[in-house]
């Protein structure tokens, strides 16, 4: 079982257990590529450093596909990713400045038309 | 801020709405071509071209033994309609104006739709941009002093031609402004609608489509035809003095036609 519940175990939906989940592997992969990197840093010996760097970079992928898990099953973070990943431009300006700011300009000006077919 | 540039403007979050809902109302009725195409992206305001998966081989030498091939892209194209909005508009809608006069944003919308159409129905010479009416491989001629009571055989004579060559509905019918009119308002001499006629074999909707002179048979089967978005219809700032407000409707798009054949124009004129 994950540590971590705020609220009572029967008080949540199977889906925000799962997205809790999801979201403690992320962390934890994410933590285990910090610490990966700094024994990288650290380690003086070249075949461990090889080894670690190769671990590192398992735990990358890891992390990359529970994010996935995370963007085909929460509305928010795939509107988020798309919107940030695989871009080039700045990435502040992307977010368009402050909420207060966006908001007060009427979002992101996209009207949002997409496909009718 | 975006590359819109949205908060430089002199315009309240209500007003912005109001205009969105404007420019959103009319293109949701004046749009045809996404009623009939794939639709892919938006992929961003940084999106340059679509790869189309293939290279031409150069005759360039750069070293002696090396092969050179160019990759084939089809470049975004950006549409652009400016227009102005009045600030006295503007303000009244921050004091709850029921029905503001937004016609400049309305036209705007209907100008971007007609270019977009133009751009998926007829193509861009410019950058070999194909369209579905300019690349089709049928044709379908409705006669010079066409009588609509036999726009139905027309259109059977199109599904036909898309049948035989293997492309299966559901089919769409797009209609231009004077085919739209025929249709509607014609009767079959037992006062049957031409319209209700259409409707009881075509399995696909009517569109209405003003950017098409005649009308248009596709095939909405998919995987033949894709409109690419780079940034979808949006609109952006550009300057204000202190009556107007400029804006501009904005889009950057690609288009690609995988199986011309997919869709049989319906033309005007003689066999």
């Amino acid at each position: 079982m994950t540590s971590g519940f705020h609220e009572r175990h029967e008080d949540m939906t199977s889906t925000t257990l799962d997205f809790h989940r999801a979201i403690s592997s992320l962390m934890e992969e994410l933590e285990a590529v910090d610490w990966y990197q700094q024994r990288v840093d650290a380690t003086e010996d070249e075949a461990l450093k090889a080894i670690l760097a190769h671990n590192r970079d398992e735990e990358i992928e890891h992390a990359a596909m529970v994010l996935e898990w995370l963007r085909r099953n929460n509305g928010k973070f795939d509107e988020q990713l798309r919107k940030f990943l695989f871009t080039s431009g700045p990435i502040v300006g992307t977010e368009g400045g402050h909420d207060d700011e966006e908001a007060a300009a009427g979002g992101d000006g996209s009207l949002g038309i997409g496909d009718l077919k | 801020m975006n590359h819109l540039h949205r908060g430089l403007a002199p315009i309240s979050a209500e007003a912005w709405a109001e205009i969105e809902n404007e420019a959103k109302d009319m293109l949701s009725t004046a749009l045809a071509g996404r009623k009939l195409v794939d639709v892919d992206g938006p992929l961003g305001w940084h999106a340059s071209s679509v790869s189309l998966g293939r290279a031409k081989a150069s005759s360039a030498k750069l070293a002696k033994g090396a092969a050179v091939r160019v990759r084939e892209v089809r470049p975004v194209v950006e549409i652009r309609v400016p227009f102005e909005v009045s600030r006295e508009e503007l303000d009244a809608i921050c004091r709850g104006a029921a029905a503001p006069d937004l016609a400049a944003v309305s036209e705007a919308a209907r100008t971007a739709a007609l270019a977009e159409d133009a751009f998926i129905f007829h193509g861009l010479a410019d950058i070999a941009s194909p369209g579905l009416v300019k690349d089709a491989e049928d044709r379908v001629m409705m006669g010079k002093d066409f009588d609509y009571r036999v726009y139905p055989d027309m259109v059977v004579e199109a599904l036909a031609k898309l049948r035989l060559k293997g492309i299966e509905g559901p089919y769409a019918v797009a209609l231009g402004p004077q085919c739209y009119e025929g249709v509607t308002s014609t009767t079959h001499a037992g006062g049957y609608p031409v319209l209700d006629h259409l409707r009881s074999f075509v399995d696909g909707p009517l569109i209405w489509a003003p950017a098409l002179d005649g009308s248009l048979v596709v095939s909405l089967r998919g995987g033949d035809f894709k409109l690419t978005l780079g940034s979808d219809l949006a609109i952006g700032y550009l300057d204000h003095d202190v009556d107007k407000v400029r804006l501009y409707i904005q889009e950057s798009v690609a288009f690609e036609v995988f199986e011309p054949a997919a869709a049989v124009p319906l033309f005007y004129g003689s066999k």
